[in-house]
Order: C-alpha cells, then sequence, then structure tokens
C-alpha cells in the first residue's frame, strides 16, 4: 500500500463510495394504512444519494477532521477572528433537550425558560456596551451590520430626510463586510483615510462630513489592534451633522469590563457572540451578531425582541416576543441563532463581571507580549501599544523573495495556524496577530520563536518558505484554476 | 488545608507570568496598556453577577431548559417550516469533533482539507437533490437565502420588480420585503393561480410545498411564463420533499433555496439552521456566499479551495454580490452527515412515511364532522384544517392532552390550523390527536 493509495482512499467522494444496497440507518417499519399514493407525474425517480454504512460515514467524516486545524488542536492566532477555546459546557448546556428541542413556534407558555434566557442575554449584552436595548436577531457579524445600516435608514425616513442623506462613511482600514452591508441597505461607501499613527486622519473625515452622510462605520479598537483616541470627538463630529455611528463590535474582545461603547458616543454596537463570547465557529458557522442601541433607535429594532411582562414576584415575571413599534422588520424566518445564544450566555454567567474584565486584560497583555518581543526582528508599522492583536509587515522581506504568505504557510510545518494575511489593506504583506487571552505563556513563546526561526530560515533557506507546507493532506492549491473552470460539486461520469 | 485561589479555567496567566510580560513589554501595570482609553469613561467592572463554578452553571441552566416543553413530553405536529424529524445518533459526535467545530472559515486551504471537502459534499447532494447545476456553502436560514435569491434574480435580470406569490410562508415574505425595500425593489404579492408576469419582472417567486403544504403541480407552466417575459422563476421549497417529489430544477427553475433543519438538525427554537442556495451554471458568478471548488496542489493532487471570490465582501467590498461572512458551515455538514446516512433508500423512506402519516392523519380528520380539509391538490407532510370552533379553543385542548397540534393561522384561512406530520408521529399519537378533536364535531360543545 503506497501513500498515494491511502490518498486516494482518504479522498474519495460519498458518491464515489456509493455502493447498491448498502445503509447508513434503518427505520421503522410504517405503522399506518397507506391512504393514497403520490401521483406519478410529481414523483422523482431514483434518489441519486450515495449507500454508505454507519462506519464508513463515520470513519469518512472522522478522517476529514483530522484534516483540519483547530482551536481544539492548535494556536490559532487569526487576527480579528479572535479563536479563543470554546468551552465544552456551552455545547452541553445548548443540547439540553429543553433547549435544542423545542418549535420556534411552540405556545409561549411552554418555551418561558428559552425566553427568560434570550431576555437576560439582551440585558447582559446591554451591560457590555452600556445601551438600554438590544435584538438577537441577526444571526453573523454581517447580519448585524446590515440590521445596523437599516436601522439608520429607518431613523433617517422617521426624520423626513431620507432621500438626501445618501452616503456612510468607512474608515480605509475596515472589514470588506462594513462596505457590503452598507451598500446592501442601499448606500454609497465614502472611505476616510487613516493618519500615520494608524487612527482616523481627523481632516479628512472633516472633508468629507455633510448634510448628505447617513452615518459612520467605525471598528473600536480598529482592524490595526489600536484603540482611537479621538473617538469621541469622531462620534460629535457626526452627530453634528446628523449622522449616527455604528460600532462593529468584532474587536469586543478588547475592551471587556474597560469602557462601555455608549459612553464615547456610539449609537449602535453590534458583538460577534462567535468571537468575543466564545461560541465556536464551526468553520463558518453558526455565529450570531446581536444588535444594543440607544434608547433613539430601539423603536426600529428588528422582530422579534424579547419583553418581560412585570409581575410583583419575580417568580411570575412572564415573557413573550414582540415587535418593535417602528421595526425594519424580520430579518431571518425565526428569533435568530438560539443555540449559539444559549453558548454565549452560559460564557458570560461562567465567565461573570470578574473574568469578562481579566479577559480583556490578558488578551490585550498577551498581544502587547508578542508585539515586544517580534519588534527587534519585524516590522511594526503601526508602533505603539496595541489592544487584543498586533499588525506586522513583511514588506522589507520582499528582498529575499519572501511574501508574508509564505511566512504563513511555514507557520503551519510549526503547528501553528497563520495569523490572518493581507488585511487591512493599508498594511503592505500585513500578518495580523491576536493570541487571545486563552493562550499559555508557553504557548505565546513558541510562536515567537517559531516567527524567530522563521525570520532565520528566509535568510539562510527561503526555499523552505516558498515549498511550505510540507506535511499537509494538500500542498499549496491552485486557486487561479479553481475560478477559471469551476468544479463545484461531484457529477457522474 | 488547601487554599482555594479564585482563577479562570479559561484564562491560564499566572501573576507570575502577568508579572514577566509586563516586565518584557516596559510597563508597570496592565492598565497602563489601555491608556488610549479615554481615563474618565474607563470603567472598573460591567454590572453583570461575579463568576461561577461549571456545576453551578449547569445546573442554572438545566432549571430554564426544564421551564420548556419538548417533544416527549408532547405530542409534535407543528411545523410551519421547520420539523421534528428523527436525528440518528452518528451526526452529533462527528460535528462536534474539535476539528470541525473549532476552526474559522477555510481561508487556509491545506490546514482546511476537512471544512472544504465536507462542503463540496454539501453543494454536490444539494445540487443532486434539487435537480439544480449549483448550489452555495449554505445562507443563514431558508428565508434569507430566499431573499438572496430575489436580489441575485434582480441582478442578473437588471430588473426591479417582483412577483411573489402569496403562498410564500408569510415570514419568509417579511424577510423578503427587509431585503429588498433598501434596495428599491418593489415586490407584488400577487395569488399564485392568477400570476401575470411581464417584462419589467426581474423574477416569480414561488414555494412548493407552499406555506399551507400543498404542491405547485403547475411549476413547470409557471416556468415557461416567465422565461417567456424574460423572468426566472425562484423556488422555495421543503428539502425533505425532495426525498419522493420532482425536484424544481427538472423543471426549470432558476434558482431553488430552501431550510436544511429537516436534515439532522435540531429545531433549538430557531436556529441555528442553515439555507440552501441552488441555481443554474449561467449564474453562477452572481451568487451570493462561499463556493468551493476543486482544483490541484502543486504535487497534482486533487484539493479544495474557497473559489470565484471576487463575488465577494473581502475583495469587492461595496460591489459584492451579498455582504454575508460567517454563515452556518457547521450545520451545513450536520445536514451533510445527515445525507450521507439517510443515503438513497433510507432518505426516501423517510420521505415517504411522512407523506403516508400525514394523509392518514388528513382522511381521519376529514371524516369527523364539521371538519373540513379546506384546499384541494396534492400535499406532502403538511395541510390546513377548518374547525368547528375557534382555531385558539382547539389548540388549547390538544396541548391539555398533550399534543402541540399545529399553527393556528386564522389570520389567513378563518378557523384554519396547520398541521404538519414526520416520521416521529406515532399512530398512537395520531389516533390520540383525532380522539381529542372527534370531541368538537357534531355541535357535541354545543
Amino acid at each position: 500500500m503506497d501513500s498515494a493509495m491511502n490518498n486516494a482512499t482518504d479522498r474519495a467522494l460519498l458518491m464515489q463510495r456509493s455502493r447498491p444496497g448498502r445503509r447508513g440507518i434503518r427505520l421503522p417499519k410504517l405503522d399506518v394504512p397507506v391512504q393514497v399514493q403520490l401521483p406519478a407525474h410529481l414523483q422523482r425517480g431514483e434518489l441519486p444519494l450515495p449507500e454508505v454504512g454507519e462506519l464508513e460515514v463515520v470513519r469518512y467524516f472522522t478522517r476529514l477532521s483530522q484534516m483540519n486545524f483547530g482551536i481544539d488542536t492548535s494556536f490559532y492566532p487569526l487576527g480579528s477572528c479572535t479563536m479563543k477555546y470554546n468551552p465544552k459546557v456551552n455545547d452541553e448546556i445548548a443540547s439540553f433537550s429543553g433547549f435544542s428541542g423545542i418549535h420556534p413556534l411552540q405556545p409561549y407558555t411552554t418555551v418561558q425558560g428559552a425566553l427568560q434566557l434570550m431576555y437576560q442575554l439582551q440585558e447582559s449584552l446591554c451591560q457590555i456596551t452600556g445601551m438600554p436595548s438590544a435584538s438577537l436577531a441577526s444571526v453573523a457579524g454581517a447580519h448585524g451590520e446590515l440590521v445596523g445600516m437599516l436601522l439608520m435608514r429607518a431613523y433617517h425616513n422617521y426624520k423626513g430626510q431620507l432621500n438626501h442623506r445618501k452616503t456612510v462613511l468607512i474608515p480605509d482600514s475596515a472589514h470588506g463586510t462594513n462596505p457590503a452591508s452598507a451598500a446592501m441597505a442601499g448606500y454609497q461607501v465614502v472611505s476616510v483615510p487613516s493618519d500615520s499613527q494608524g487612527n482616523m486622519d481627523m481632516d479628512a473625515l472633516q472633508a468629507r462630513l455633510n448634510e448628505s452622510v447617513v452615518g459612520l462605520m467605525i471598528t473600536l479598537p480598529n482592524t490595526l489592534g489600536l484603540f482611537d483616541p479621538n473617538i469621541e470627538q469622531i462620534c460629535d463630529l457626526v452627530h453634528g451633522v446628523g449622522g449616527l455611528v455604528y460600532g462593529d463590535g468584532a474587536n469586543m474582545n478588547a475592551l471587556l469590563g474597560q469602557v462601555q461603547l455608549a459612553s464615547l458616543g456610539f449609537d449602535i454596537v453590534h458583538l460577534n457572540l462567535h468571537k468575543t463570547m466564545s461560541t465556536p465557529h464551526g468553520g463558518g458557522g453558526p455565529g450570531a451578531g446581536p444588535i444594543t442601541v440607544t434608547s433613539e433607535l430601539a423603536p426600529f429594532l428588528p422582530s422579534p425582541i424579547v419583553i418581560a411582562s412585570p409581575s410583583d414576584q419575580e417568580d411570575n415575571v412572564s415573557y413573550q416576543l414582540a415587535t418593535p413599534d417602528l421595526s425594519i422588520g424580520s430579518v431571518g424566518a425565526f428569533h435568530g441563532n438560539f443555540g449559539v445564544l444559549v453558548r454565549a450566555m452560559a460564557y458570560i454567567k461562567s465567565n461573570g463581571a470578574d473574568g469578562l474584565r481579566a479577559v480583556s486584560e490578558n488578551a490585550v497583555l498577551n498581544a502587547n507580549y508578542i508585539m515586544k518581543q517580534l519588534e527587534d526582528t519585524f516590522e511594526i508599522p503601526y508602533h505603539r501599544t496595541c489592544m487584543h492583536e498586533v499588525v506586522i509587515s513583511s514588506r522589507n522581506l520582499k528582498e529575499y523573495g519572501v511574501r508574508a504568505m509564505d511566512i504563513a504557510k511555514r507557520l503551519i510545518d510549526y503547528g501553528i495556524h497563520p495569523p490572518t494575511m493581507y488585511f487591512p489593506l493599508i498594511v503592505e504583506e500585513a500578518l495580523m496577530i491576536e493570541p487571545t487571552e486563552t493562550e499559555t505563556k508557553e504557548t505565546l513563546d513558541f510562536f515567537i520563536q517559531a516567527m524567530l526561526a522563521i525570520f532565520k530560515e528566509i535568510h539562510d533557506e527561503p526555499q523552505i518558505l516558498h515549498e511550505a507546507p510540507h506535511n499537509t493532506p494538500n500542498t499549496r492549491l491552485d486557486e487561479v484554476l479553481a475560478a477559471r473552470s469551476p468544479d463545484l460539486r461531484w457529477r457522474s461520469d | 488545608m488547601v487554599e482555594e485561589v479564585f482563577g479562570s479555567p479559561y484564562i491560564p496567566n499566572t501573576k507570575n507570568d502577568q508579572t514577566e510580560m509586563l516586565a518584557a513589554i516596559g510597563v508597570d501595570s496592565i492598565s497602563d496598556l489601555f491608556a488610549d482609553i479615554p481615563p474618565e469613561k474607563r470603567i472598573d467592572s460591567i454590572n453583570l453577577p461575579q463568576s461561577m463554578s461549571e456545576l453551578a452553571l449547569k445546573r442554572e441552566f438545566q432549571g430554564l431548559a426544564d421551564k420548556n416543553a419538548v417533544p416527549g413530553d408532547y405530542a409534535m405536529f407543528l411545523g410551519a417550516g421547520v420539523y421534528n424529524h428523527f436525528i440518528p445518533s452518528a451526526i452529533a459526535p462527528l460535528a462536534s469533533r474539535g476539528e470541525f467545530l473549532t476552526s474559522y472559515t477555510p481561508y487556509q486551504p491545506e490546514i482546511s482539507q476537512g471544512t472544504l471537502q465536507a462542503t463540496y459534499e454539501f453543494q454536490s447532494l444539494i445540487s443532486l437533490l434539487t435537480g439544480m447545476d449549483n448550489c452555495n456553502s449554505g445562507m443563514y436560514d431558508g428565508a434569507t437565502a430566499l431573499a438572496e435569491g430575489v436580489l441575485m434574480a434582480c441582478r442578473v435580470t437588471r430588473r426591479s420588480r417582483v412577483i411573489v406569490a402569496d403562498s410564500v410562508p408569510p415570514r419568509h415574505q417579511l424577510v423578503i420585503r427587509t431585503y429588498t425595500k433598501s434596495q428599491g425593489i418593489a415586490v407584488e404579492i400577487q395569488s399564485r393561480e392568477e400570476i401575470a408576469v411581464n417584462g419589467d419582472i426581474a423574477c416569480v417567486v414561488i414555494a412548493s410545498p407552499n406555506y399551507f403544504g400543498y404542491i405547485d403541480e403547475d411549476m413547470g407552466g409557471m416556468v415557461n411564463e416567465a422565461h417567456a417575459n424574460g423572468a426566472l422563476l425562484v423556488v422555495s421549497t421543503n428539502v425533505m420533499s425532495l426525498s419522493i417529489l420532482k425536484p424544481p430544477g427538472d423543471y426549470g427553475a432558476d434558482i431553488v433555496t430552501g431550510e436544511c433543519q429537516p436534515l439532522g438538525i435540531p429545531l433549538s427554537f430557531g436556529g441555528p439552521y442553515v439555507g440552501f442556495f441552488a441555481s443554474k451554471d449561467e449564474y453562477v458568478r452572481q451568487m451570493p456566499g462561499r463556493i468551493v471548488g476543486k482544483t490541484m496542489d502543486t504535487q497534482g493532487r486533487a484539493g479544495y479551495v474557497l473559489t470565484l471570490q471576487t463575488r465577494e465582501q473581502h475583495i469587492r467590498r461595496e460591489r459584492a454580490t451579498s455582504n454575508i461572512c460567517t454563515s452556518e458551515a457547521l450545520i451545513a455538514l450536520r445536514a451533510t452527515i445527515y445525507l450521507a446516512l439517510m443515503g438513497k433508500s433510507g432518505f426516501a423512506e423517510v420521505g415517504l412515511h411522512c407523506f403516508h402519516k400525514a394523509h392518514y392523519l388528513a382522511s381521519l380528520i376529514q371524516s369527523l364532522p364539521d371538519f373540513e380539509l379546506p384546499f384541494d391538490g396534492e400535499f406532502f407532510n403538511e395541510f390546513v384544517i377548518c374547525v368547528p370552533a375557534s382555531s385558539k379553543e382547539i389548540l388549547e385542548d390538544l396541548e391539555a392532552n398533550k399534543i402541540i397540534g399545529g399553527l393556528d393561522i386564522s389570520d389567513i384561512v378563518s378557523k384554519g390550523i396547520l398541521i404538519s406530520v414526520t416520521e416521529m408521529n406515532t399512530k398512537e399519537e395520531i389516533h390520540k390527536f383525532v380522539e381529542v378533536l372527534s370531541r368538537w364535531g357534531g355541535n357535541s360543545r354545543g
């Protein structure tokens, strides 16, 4: 048996594994009499699905999982993604049958525990951001951004200013979802440059402010991992022309228990529960991107929100879903990603006020430690105290024929997931490193040693970087080929 | 005696670690690292309770969970878009493997082949089931998938008026409204029988089975009328019905969307689920969302990557086809494992059980005095009954008898209840349901 054979066996698709007559599940016999048959013209022919046994399915997906890096297997300093440990107890709690088994349209009387949990989460998120109102309806960060933009739209419409407010200001360091979300809400995007310190360029902001401005979308700390010290002035200026300020809460891990964004002047703040509140990312979701807002914007929140009917006795409070008076409407079929909300609430409760503050303290400490240990070797384009992540640049290594991508791929050989590459766009050859608070100092030191070793390799044997990674199921893959002739599904020959 | 020390199991830095790291950084305290925050705005603590142990946490949440009624406590005949289906035991242990559960979106393909190949399987199986050319990696849910289908049809046709059949689920209609309103797209709700397409229309949106459970028996005719006017046909379907029904792709539908919840996904009070989004080849570059494609590595071996990324927000920013980033990958994985386990024979059997059990219950109710089925036509596993009292009263009586009897749709159909039956409903549950109803017919309650 050679390894090529093994690879072919590993990688065969379900339809290629299929053998007539095999099955992966046995069902009970039909226990009711057959009344009618589906008319022939509505019936489909033989189902085009695989025939495989249960063990084959188990081995196949187990083997596939082994081709992944996860937080559970590896250090994962993927900047802006907050890949912190996802406590197992939260998954177990979400799988309690009293949570996982309930139908979203059951009578309210039969789901009071679920509604109480959602109500508590709304309240907790409001405490974290300092806002008075929240909606849990948006199921991802970008979904929350879209909701935020639609809230601005509804607000300006209510003020009779819908028609002349057209543009959303977005820093040039922003995540791509920000402009995409603004566009989905029907707005034009105007980019605001950053200054030499990595903050928003205040003159450029002033020059772009006028009565056509819908609002500003801004991430704090920004995608350079920096807290913009002018943030209060920025919010004041935007408010001065009648605009609103949207806070992308993707980087809230840096600020838990340190400052409430509402006090700085934000009108809308979303949180990524799959980042800050440690719900597992699942290879690309599910997430949750709840929105918190000022009282002025609360009437426009998406449906549903959870409300409590007051009662004299605490035990008798009853909860139900409601639609705010001037709601932007529904953004999903039901009430948000409840299973994710359960995990987040469990995380908030287990950490508590003390634990959440310790999260931001240690996340910021760890990032600054890495920055300090790398600063003599790698270029730090914005060299000042960072928050939860640090951005380095490898542009001065291009003369050795080495790109940020090569460093990233070589880290895989050291058993480390690469940092985010080539983002933010304003840093050439960027590598964005976010260690999070859940890693040991030994792990941080190992990462630092790996980076220093790679730096030496760049000078001594750069070829080893170009060919990295060396021990993965695939070497580097041809993305151009994939896009030029798309093969997006299995087809029978 | 051992001294109790507070410490978070999720934060390993010791006091000693912190001291060493602060010394390396060259600051005196962690607080110094937050100096950019305006000092007068810094807080000492969040107004929340203090931390708690894992044991106490589980007790508290078990208490909340116990306040909810679940299938098992009740016989479940409530559907309306999401259903109480059987979930094979192998799904959870596979989908909760840490390598799947705790990985990010597969930006680094060499160490994400598990997620990528599984997603390619998802795209393959959904394409096969729907009879469509291609499918993306998944949307937030069935409703947002349909709304994005409408947006895509407007991009493809460069038109901005759409017709939505009134039998499309109302919750989906609401999401279409939210998603289209800000883009200046006009949505007209028309009765399915009276849909009239003209040359301004970007797409016609129908559901089959529709909100009331009934199958669109003239999908081919609707395709022809839409295409004759340069419009697309967008179909929202119940993926479970595709176990036995001819798929929309066979009729020529252009975009097919739906909710994957029936495929091994817990009800979980409305989410997380995953929507699917399938289309014809010619529209693939207008699709929203992530798409995985097969390619080769430097040694000529097959492998998978995220592809057609120039559609997406991280490249195209405000000109992207959608803002979607994090979606529902883990739930799509669950659906994929479900379809692998069910396979050709199992999935067809589940579909037939749903069909036959629903028709058995319908026939028993139809024979009760004063109960009727208001709609003609073929249904899959859901149907509407009209009852001799208020829908609310009947459902409350059923609930008192440990049956969640369906959805009150009296706002749409007078005295109507929407009933769903799945393979989980036993003959005994069906008989008990009918027995409770029978007490209401024939003027027995005056």
